[in-house]
């Protein structure tokens, strides 16, 4: 790609993406602050993708879209205003947030714009997925076994917290049920 | 070897995938019709479709207008782009190196563009429909990603046009004949076809597509047909060897396998009675995980030592 | 596409997400403002392998990590809201101030 369009098509991502992040908590419907966010995350993956990581970039999408369809569905269970058909505002201290995210920002920018950053000649690999995926396989193995476990332990951990029904309530008090006695029974029939 | 097209295949692309389209909602409507003994009636699709451009549009009261669009041109366009991976023959669109997370990715857009065409009309049984499209999701996506990672896996590359040179000698159905089988299950889940169209199902008086009317309507039922032609499209090179075939050229095998899978999974759509969101539930997660994570230990095992 | 210009995008989202973490009273919403937070690691990062250190995978790994905290950071906050809904009908964090400690 002709260097002068990558600049315009991140600068494009990057300002929709502050743009859109900005409107997640602007807007008054639930399902639209959820898949606002959704452009967010969809406009920063592009600039990722132009960074010439194509599998990251993807893969952010690809599990971003999923997370706000499943975020959606809590955000209306558990808000009182989902449809937005009301204004109404659910915030406390909006002044001193907002003073404090902009002095972040003013800092960051500030360490951005002074400090020296490196830079690298260093060659760039001929596949970045294939680099991450030897990195995973190889000497970042722990990572990615630490990361399997967390994930493991979280999906233990919600079902537990979030789950209203525990043994006792499908197999009986004395676990004496063959069957469990759930409000739907599955496809199996069990 | 497959190659990219020029720009201009970006815009073939659509036209080819329209032609397959209607093609098969023709198909569907000649089987309905021998179902209901009534005479073939092959230009359905196109009536409907023609009709559906000069009905005027119905609301509804307090629709999120900008969302219940969004939800329909999205399942539009990425319909299309989950092709742009897709090799045809020796040609492809976008010869992408993670081609096959590229088109897992575009199809995911599914969940986000049916829940918002529920959301957006304000109405219960949209929304009801809605919920059970995520519910099937959560069905049908996990065994579909291990399918999908079992071809990869195989060619040991996510290039799509890696995945269909391994296939040269032996096609990938013949030892992934488990993934395969799950694949088009959950391409038949994805675009909600029956048998899993629970959520545009007449017990909930059409779900999604409820409130949904005329060129609405039209984006919204052409972005579910365009995605079964997608899904069924990415079938012949994961699968069954894409271009490869004796004596005729690349791109006629591409196209004769893609009309016979999508054939395949219109009949089967006629032929099998729509299965309840919550039963899928457990039937994936009990009997379609396992049975594509051994398919996947399986074809790990065979690359390794083979 | 130099450097700075992505740090500045990641210091930009980063102060959104800020904003909405500490003034949203919604638990959903807080989370949203942790996920735009995580979300300019994932810049950062991508921008720091890209040209301080290509031809190493560090920077592609923490857009991983930072991938797989996103998960888990929404998986246990929608538990942990829906034990305290049940519970107590409450989906705010003023409501559950005598959490902490």
């Amino acid at each position: 790609m002709i260097p002068v369009w990558r600049d315009v098509l991140f600068w494009v991502c990057a300002v929709l993406a502050v743009v859109t992040g900005i409107a997640v908590f602007r807007v008054d419907s639930m399902a639209r602050a959820t898949f606002a966010l959704l452009a967010s995350f969809v406009f920063a993956a592009g600039t990722v993708m132009l960074l010439d990581l194509p599998y990251l970039g993807v893969l952010v999408i690809l599990m971003m879209i999923m997370e706000m369809v499943v975020m959606a569905v809590f955000m209306i269970m558990y808000m009182m205003n989902p449809a937005g058909l009301m204004p109404m505002t659910m915030v406390h201290n909006p002044k001193g947030s907002l003073a404090i995210a902009v002095g972040t920002f003013v800092l960051l920018a500030t360490g951005v714009l002074l400090v020296p950053w490196p830079s690298s000649q260093a060659p760039k690999p001929e596949d970045p997925t294939m680099q991450l995926g030897e990195a995973l396989m190889g000497d970042k193995m722990l990572v990615m076994i630490v990361l399997g476990l967390a994930l493991f332990a979280t999906m233990v951990a919600t079902v537990v917290l979030a789950t209203h029904r525990g043994r006792y309530d499908r197999y009986g008090d004395r676990l004496e049920r063959k069957r469990p006695q759930d409000p739907s029974r599955g496809g199996l029939g069990r | 070897m497959v190659e990219q097209t020029p720009w201009w295949g970006g815009l073939l692309l659509p036209l080819v995938l329209v032609v397959f389209a209607l093609a098969a909602a023709s198909f569907d409507s000649v089987l309905a019709a021998k179902a209901a003994g009534a005479p073939r009636d092959f230009a359905r699709p196109l009536r409907s479709a023609a009709g559906l451009l000069v009905q005027q549009r119905r609301g509804t009261l307090a629709a999120d207008s900008l969302l219940w669009r969004a939800g329909g041109v999205a399942l539009l366009i990425a319909a299309v782009l989950a092709s742009a991976a897709t090799p045809l023959g020796d040609w492809v669109v976008g010869d992408m190196s993670v081609g096959v997370v590229w088109f897992n990715a575009m199809e995911v857009v599914a969940w986000a563009a049916v829940w918002l065409v529920g959301w957006g009309a304000n109405s219960a049984f949209g929304l009801v429909a809605g919920y059970r499209f995520v519910a099937q999701g959560l069905a049908y996506e996990l065994p579909h990603m291990f399918a999908l990672i079992t071809a990869a896996v195989g060619a040991g590359s996510l290039r799509i046009g890696d995945i269909v040179a391994a296939q040269d000698g032996l096609w990938f159905v013949v030892w992934m004949p488990v993934a395969f089988v799950v694949y088009l299950l959950s391409v038949l889940g994805m675009a909600f076809f029956r048998p899993f169209d629970q959520a545009t199902g007449a017990d909930a008086a059409g779900g999604v597509l409820a409130e949904l009317s005329g060129v609405d309507r039209l984006v919204f039922v052409a972005g579910r047909w365009l995605l079964l032609v997608s899904g069924a499209a990415m079938a012949v090179p994961l699968f069954l060897g894409g271009g490869h075939g004796p004596l005729l050229p690349g791109w006629t095998w591409s196209l004769v396998k893609t009309a016979a899978v999508l054939a395949l999974l219109v009949w089967a759509g006629r032929r099998f009675p729509t299965i309840r969101v919550d039963r899928l539930q457990e039937i994936a997660w009990m009997v379609l995980i396992p049975a594509t994570l051994l398919q996947a230990l399986f074809v790990s095992v065979v690359v390794v030592w083979g | 596409m130099s450097l700075q210009a992505f740090l500045l995008l990641a210091s930009a989202l980063f102060s959104v997400g800020l904003y909405g973490a500490l003034s949203q009273q919604s638990i959903v919403m807080i989370m949203m403002g942790v996920e735009l937070m995580v979300n300019a690691v994932i810049v950062g990062a991508a921008a720091f392998w890209f040209h301080t250190s290509p031809d190493r995978p560090d920077g592609q790994v923490i857009v991983l990590l930072a991938v797989t905290a996103m998960a888990i950071e929404m998986a246990v906050g929608f538990a942990v809201t829906t034990a305290i809904f049940r519970s107590r009908d409450v989906d705010m964090t003023d409501m559950a101030a005598d959490l902490k400690g």
